[in-house]
């Protein structure tokens, strides 16, 4: 249970461990390894979006100079139907693995469809051009519209819908149907005084990490191999690749690099198991990396989405009945984040009767992958705009209808558990509160507001903790540092061990050094590897009072652990200086040895995290261009271990989210080939078209950690989608139900 | 084609290399001369991650080619440093948390003191401007923002 204490490093802004090496550039990531003999590795990528892929001649391109190795699908092995498990998205290792090298189809504009290892990257792009393959196109299926009608071109030929009471007599592009109600949505609907229902859809989006995927693979004759990579989970690339080259894992060593971004991107694999066999046929080092519009086409962005809502409510706001009915693209294998964007929808909201219905519909993009709070910003978008239609109808503050109908401690989440402690209530008030909400508005501006939330994730992690002859500490942990990991550890090992930071190092181990640990994701790092990291200081606590006691000649239970000392309890009676850890490390020779303390745990009670979040958009009603003129993020944190990567985090998920709101989308032709394949034409926002974001960080203690940590990576990136759909209604006067809300878009709803 | 001989000069040392006349500056930094500190996030002039100087001037050496640094002096971010002793603006992105993953950090401390040097006392506006062309996907800009103009005022010897 989480305890009332007085914290001396938790809460500190200190600088992290890592810092110098990233701001002088010595920090090593993803594409900076290389090794004597390497060779370069580069994809031939399928330029159809649905294609059976009739022959592939590699016989001139494997004669050409500086070529040492080519791959094709036919030198994979064959993969079991299994899922994956442990990772941040859904999916199936036998698709991951056709994913990884098309065998029979090409399934997406960048499918990988052969592979080539040679002594420069111009050698290897030569060799691809000499590679030739023949296709024969199949229509592109790529919208959730299309793939689901009845007469669809099939992308998977034996799909059948999985989730149906009964299989279905023929296969179809809906690889899974989920439904989740409470009480009878009839009932509530006939309660009600107003109900709304419109559809809402959201676009492909990428992660838009700036680091693109690489890595570096050798693998000799034994058949071991070693990896470097920029990954957000080491031990997934290893269960990953060991799954695709059916490998024995302890075969196999993936050494994580310092990682430009993943936001959920980075959690799953596409080169490296490409890199691994291009290695061993060649027999020398081999190093991959994407380029940006590889990163585009083939790496997995978050699902496209058709979402209609209806909500029904009485003339106070209290909701009566809610229905969601969800479609979200899967790219072209089944595993979208359907299922967490169908059980956040409805989270922050009690109502005695809901009914939720998703689809996971396969469509010739690339495969999804985990995008921040994956699958959340979608549904939410859509039903958090819908409140606020309802707010307008019903004329009311719409902060003031979410605390009409807000969860609190014991309410039963919509997607089943009773609720903990959680902070939405404390979230909407502070909002309400802000000054940036009473701030007036000047012509052609409005505001939005909307709620996000997120379960946030445990799961498994290890932690060692060395102390140094002279009684510093060093921390082994295994989740790759994206966003100041380092410093949280360092800073939850000095707490517990009553040491100054700066005596405390925090190393990020490969998997055959740190204990198994599942991925940077689901939030989850800080809550669960910093119980870990607490716990294994906790360890070494424990055996420092031993040590002292037996160099005192008492019972250790007589000794406590104070600012970083054994001290006897009061009323003993010994004649003792109190012990520091330098003084116990020192003198580890004579009392057992070195001290080492370790933790490993699967964590629960990962406390939920909601935010609220408002904005003031200006329209250009000559352009429909939209300005964000200010931005409040307001989240509960639980505790904040950093307060300032803390704040990052809510400000880099609005970032985000507004992106997404704005101007981020994939564009396709007509035959399902992307069009805007880079950051010039797919725009992220920069510094120019941001604000200020100014944060608030409520802290409701998650009581199932010692500190009150809960998540707050994902939850940021929920909200803004719909606060500044909303913010532009206010602005504009209408509404637009599709994102992006781009000037094209916004002006033609102007001129109506 | 036969490669080119090139004599230049990076962060004041003298170097001389032999590059494929279609080679980026980028490549060349980064695979001949193993200066990794200059990321690639896009090779198209669109991210900043490559931000270096060419005789002063910033460019992104994604767009500059290998034999065009031949006569010049480049500047890249392993020469931000004073020896030992950070540069106030990395400093400063350290201190502000300026950073989430660190690899726009690069681009964007070149970039900012490029800034700093031409404009000792930038606005939020000039800031945010110059440093349009450099991607942070972290951040939100926010920290940065602050970090810059706190670098600004330190280098501009007011206390913070
Ligand atoms: S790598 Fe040069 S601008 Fe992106
Ligand atoms: S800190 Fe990650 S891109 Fe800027």
């Amino acid at each position: 249970m989480s305890e009332v204490r007085n914290f001396r490093a938790i809460g500190q802004r200190v600088i992290r461990p890592d810092g110098v090496d990233k701001v002088t550039g010595r920090a090593n990531f993803g594409a900076d390894f290389s090794l004597p003999g390497m060779l370069y590795g580069r994809v031939l990528r399928s330029p159809h979006a649905h294609a059976r892929i009739v022959s592939i001649d590699t016989k001139r391109a494997a004669k050409m100079p500086g070529v040492h190795a080519i791959v094709t699908g036919a030198d994979f092995p064959g993969v079991q139907s299994e899922e994956i498990t442990g990772g941040e998205g859904a999916g199936n290792y036998k698709d991951l693995a056709v994913n990884v090298m098309a065998r029979d189809k090409a399934l997406y504009h960048g499918h990988a469809v052969a592979a080539v290892a040679a002594a420069s990257i111009a050698e290897a792009e030569a060799a691809l051009a000499a590679i030739k393959v023949k296709y024969e196109k199949l229509p592109a299926v790529m919208d959730v519209d299309t793939a689901m009608a009845d007469d669809a071109a099939l992308i998977e030929e034996d799909l059948y819908t999985a989730g149906l009471p009964e299989k279905p007599t023929k296969p179809s592009n809906i690889a899974m149907v989920m439904e989740l109600k409470r009480g009878d949505v009839e009932v509530g609907f006939r309660d009600a005084d107003v109900v709304v229902e419109e559809t809402y859809r959201t676009p492909t989006v990428h992660q838009g990490y700036i680091e693109p995927h690489a890595c570096l693979a050798t693998i000799n004759q034994g058949g071991q191999a070693t990896v470097w990579c920029c990954t957000q989970g080491h031990f997934d690339v290893r269960s990953s690749t060991s799954k695709v080259l059916a490998m024995n894992v302890a075969d196999i060593r993936v050494i994580p690099s310092e990682i430009g971004g993943g936001f959920g991107g980075k959690t799953t694999v596409y080169i490296e198991p490409v890199a691994v066999l291009l290695s061993k046929k060649s027999g020398r080092p081999v190093k991959m990396t994407m380029t940006r519009e590889e990163v585009f086409r083939a790496s997995g962005p978050a699902s496209a989405t058709k979402c209609v809502i209806k909500i029904g409510a009485k003339k106070d706001g209290t909701l009566t009945a809610m229905t969601a009915w969800l479609a979200y693209e899967a790219g072209a294998f089944r595993g979208s984040s359907l299922a967490p964007g169908a059980m956040c929808i409805f989270a922050p909201y009690k109502v005695d009767h809901f009914l939720i219905r998703g689809f996971d519909v396969l469509v010739n993009k690339p495969k999804v992958a985990a995008y921040r709070a994956p699958g959340a910003p979608q549904s939410m978008y859509a039903c958090e705009s819908l409140l606020d239609e309802l707010a307008r109808k019903l004329d009311l503050d719409p902060i003031d209808l979410r605390l009409k109908n807000a969860v609190e401690e014991g309410s039963q989440a919509a997607y089943g558990p009773k609720f903990n402690a959680i902070g939405f209530r404390e979230c909407l008030e502070a909002a309400k509160r802000h000054p940036n909400y009473a701030l007036p508005l000047g012509p052609n501006e409005g505001r939005g507001v909307a709620a996000g939330f997120w379960f946030n994730a445990g799961m498994q992690s290890s932690a060692e903790i060395h102390i140094n002859e002279n009684g510093t500490v060093t921390v082994i942990e295994g989740n790759p540092d994206i966003g100041g990991s380092r410093a949280s550890m360092a800073l939850m090992a000095a707490e517990e061990l009553g040491v100054p930071y700066d005596r405390v190092r925090v190393q990020i181990a490969d998997t055959e050094s740190a204990g198994y640990t599942n991925v940077t994701g689901g939030s989850r790092v800080t809550f669960a590897t910093g119980m870990a990291v607490i716990h294994a200081a906790r360890d070494i606590v424990g055996q420092c009072k031993q040590r002292a006691a037996a160099t005192w000649g008492i019972d250790a239970d007589m000794v406590d652990w104070q600012d970083g000392h054994a001290v006897p309890k009061p009323g003993v009676n010994a004649d003792v200086k109190p012990l520091s850890l330098a003084d116990i490390a020192g003198n580890a020779a004579r009392t057992g040895g070195p001290l080492l303390g370790r933790a490993s745990l699967n964590a629960r009670g990962a406390g939920p995290g909601f935010a609220v979040n408002f904005a003031d958009v200006r329209v250009d009603p000559d352009t429909g261009k939209l300005d964000v003129l200010r931005y409040t993020a307001i989240q509960d944190v639980g505790k904040a271990i950093h307060p300032s990567y803390v704040e990052g985090q809510l400000q880099g998920g609005a970032a985000q989210g507004i992106g997404w709101a704005l101007n981020e989308e994939y564009v396709y032709d007509a035959n399902g080939v992307m069009e805007n394949a880079g950051f010039l034409d797919y725009r992220v926002p920069v510094a120019s078209d941001l604000p200020m974001i100014d944060t608030q960080l409520v802290e409701v203690p998650n009581p199932s950690h010692p500190y009150g940590v809960r998540g707050v990576g994902e939850t940021p990136i929920v909200a803004p989608l719909a606060v500044i759909a909303n913010a532009a209604h206010s602005a504009t006067g209408v509404r637009i139900r599709e994102l992006p809300l781009s000037p094209p878009r916004v002006l033609a709803a102007l001129e109506g | 084609m036969a490669k080119v001989h090139v004599t230049t000069t990076v962060n004041g040392q003298p170097v001389e290399y032999l590059c494929a006349p279609e080679q980026s500056l980028l490549d060349v930094l980064r695979e001949t001369l193993k200066l990794t500190g200059t990321k690639e996030g896009c090779a198209t002039g669109d991210c900043g991650a490559c931000s270096v100087t060419v005789d002063g001037t910033l460019v992104c050496a994604c767009l500059v080619l290998g034999v065009e640094a031949n006569g010049r002096s480049i500047g890249t971010i392993e020469g931000v440093a004073d020896g030992e002793n950070l540069h106030p603006i990395q400093q400063k992105f350290l201190e502000h948390a300026a950073l989430q993953c660190g690899i726009c950090t690069p681009g964007l401390i070149v970039a900012t003191k490029s800034l700093l040097e031409s404009n000792p006392s930038p606005s939020e506006e000039e800031i945010r401007y110059y440093l349009a062309g450099n991607l942070c996907r972290c951040t939100g800009y926010d920290k940065i923002v602050r970090a810059v103009q706190d670098a600004a005022a330190t280098m501009r010897g007011e206390a913070a």
